[in-house]
């Protein structure tokens, strides 16, 4: 047990250390030519347009359930015009970062460490290196930007989601109009609810595609070490977000009034 | 590349001066030295897992050795600045064993990107010299498809197609023939064969298939353990009596004589 949990910690250090300075190598290339800007629109949409379907599910999933889970409480309480307001809140400045960069982690970060782990395994990296392609920047310095694109973007569009989906439940059930929802929405949201929550998924999207990256641009092992590539890539950059979270509301609590 | 060629004479283009490289305890090259003349086809030769890959991607720079010097043109490799290093790379082709084809663009993206990447040449100029490569390996018909559609031999022609694009000075090829049927890989054996007649480039080979190494060879280096018990004329190697060598030689002739002999020994065995 010992030698196991020694095992663990030595792993979790060299992980640590390499993955930062994997990250420290993105930020010197980031700002380096050559600058993929057509691989860069391309990686967007990959990670952006291809994940509709999936954030707008789990989007009016969070706001509809969420609603019927607070419904009968809040009506216990005689607070039932409330509920618009605490979904709101709620979904804005932590449920919809949270979760829809957790569910996109699953199938972004998979993706990326599977497809440049498959790369690496079939010696495709190596051609770049060797072509003087340089696949730093064409295949991570992309990838990394777009995931820091794309998620806020789908942060937000989760966020009109979830709200609709708490709409449905709260006309369906209370006969409430979308005109009422919508004022009792706006009247209780600021600037510091909905900007925080955004801003957050800048870094999990850069945590999403370094992570994805890394597994995959140092894959080994062949077609196995392809696979490791994209489990451990879901696994730890959806614990790296959780993390981070912690370290965001702190950093939000600190410079936004949220009172 | 002429037959009377005397390659010593001739300007060194890459000069491999006692590289040894470990993984772990595991030494895979031990104290290799090698020459390679321009316009000069050397094979490296050994049983799979000698570390002949391994001697290549020290060559290009792509795995860092442990001691020793791999100089270009007179220039150290490990001494080179990325600028200077990729400026160096733009002079080699490598031909990897899967051909390492970018498997999200058609053969023809495949070139183009090298060459939009290095050039300055309009797009007609491209599409002409990505034809005129497809055409020296024989794949000018299959510019738009996708590697997922080529066969393992075309995968190595479209890839030996990339590597030449940019009309490099040196090519490494790294098992060109593996895991290809005989008629397949004596193809490909001609194909560099006819390569290096017609643009004059310097070639490693590395194989360990002894046909490809008698057809393309204007000299030879045989590894055994990651150390190198021979360097000459292929032709030399049957006259050269070590029992590595011997073994490998024996091992690749079509001989049937053995044959009841090991099934008597695998009856013995039940």
């Amino acid at each position: 047990m010992n030698l196991l949990s020694k095992i663990t910690v030595r792993h979790v250090l060299e992980k640590v250390g390499k993955l930062s300075l994997f990250s420290l190598r993105f930020f010197k290339a980031v700002f380096h030519p050559p600058f993929e800007t057509k691989e860069l629109i391309k990686q967007t949409y990959e990670v952006g347009v291809r994940s509709f379907g999936l954030v707008a599910i789990v989007g009016i999933v969070i706001g509809a359930v969420l609603t019927m889970q607070s419904r009968p409480t809040m009506i216990k309480f005689g607070a039932e015009s409330f509920i618009p307001a605490m979904v709101a809140v709620s979904v804005l400045r932590e449920l919809s970062p949270v979760l829809i960069s957790v569910i996109v982690a699953g199938r972004v970060a998979a993706g990326i460490g599977a497809e440049l782990g498959s790369m690496r395994a079939t010696e495709q990296i190596d051609a770049m290196e060797v072509s003087a392609l340089n696949p730093f920047n064409l295949l991570v310095v992309t990838r990394v930007l777009a995931c820091m694109i794309a998620l806020p973007l789908l942060t937000v569009y989760a966020d009109f989601i979830a709200l609709f989906g708490s709409f449905l439940v709260q006309n369906i059930e209370a006969g409430m109009s979308g005109r009422l929802f919508y004022n009792r929405v706006m009247d209780s949201i600021t600037f510091a609810d909905f900007a925080p929550g955004v801003m957050k998924t800048v870094f999990f999207g850069f945590i999403m595609g370094i992570v994805g990256c890394y597994e995959g641009y140092n894959s080994e092992g062949g077609t196995e070490g392809v696979g490791r590539s994209a489990t451990d890539a879901v696994v730890f950059s959806s614990l790296l977000i959780i993390i981070a979270d912690v370290l965001a509301v702190k950093l939000t609590v600190f410079f936004f009034d949220i009172s | 590349m002429t037959e009377n060629t005397d390659f010593t004479k001739v300007k060194k283009l890459i000069e491999v001066e006692n590289v040894s490289k470990s993984f772990g305890k595991n030494k895979v090259l031990q104290d290799i030295s090698l020459t390679l003349s321009e316009g000069e086809t050397l094979t490296v030769l050994g049983k799979s897992g000698v570390g002949k890959s391994v001697l290549l991607k020290v060559i290009v720079g792509l795995m860092p050795m442990d001691s020793g010097i791999v100089k270009y043109e007179g220039r150290s490799i490990a001494e080179t600045t990325e600028k200077e290093l990729n400026d160096i790379r733009k002079n080699i082709g490598f031909l990897f064993q899967g051909g390492a084809l970018f498997d999200s663009m058609t053969v023809g993206e495949n070139l183009n990107m090298v060459l939009h990447k290095h050039t300055d040449f309009p797009l007609e100029e491209r599409e002409a010299l990505i034809i005129r490569a497809l055409e020296l390996v024989g794949l000018s018909d299959k510019i738009d498809e996708m590697p997922s559609a080529l066969s393992g031999g075309q995968k190595k022609r479209a890839g030996l197609a990339r590597s030449i694009v940019l009309k490099p000075k040196l090519i490494l090829y790294d098992e060109p023939t593996t895991g290809l049927d005989p008629i397949t890989a004596s193809s490909i054996a001609e194909m560099i064969l006819s390569l290096q007649t017609e643009l004059k480039v310097a070639a490693i080979v590395v194989t360990h298939d002894l046909p490809t190494a008698f057809t393309v060879s204007d000299r030879t280096v045989v590894l055994e353990s990651g150390k190198k018990i021979y360097d000459g004329p292929v032709e030399g190697l049957s006259n050269t009596h070590h029992d590595h060598l011997d073994e490998f030689l024996n091992a690749a002739r079509l001989d049937r004589s053995r044959r009841e002999e090991i099934i008597k020994n695998a009856h013995l065995i039940h």
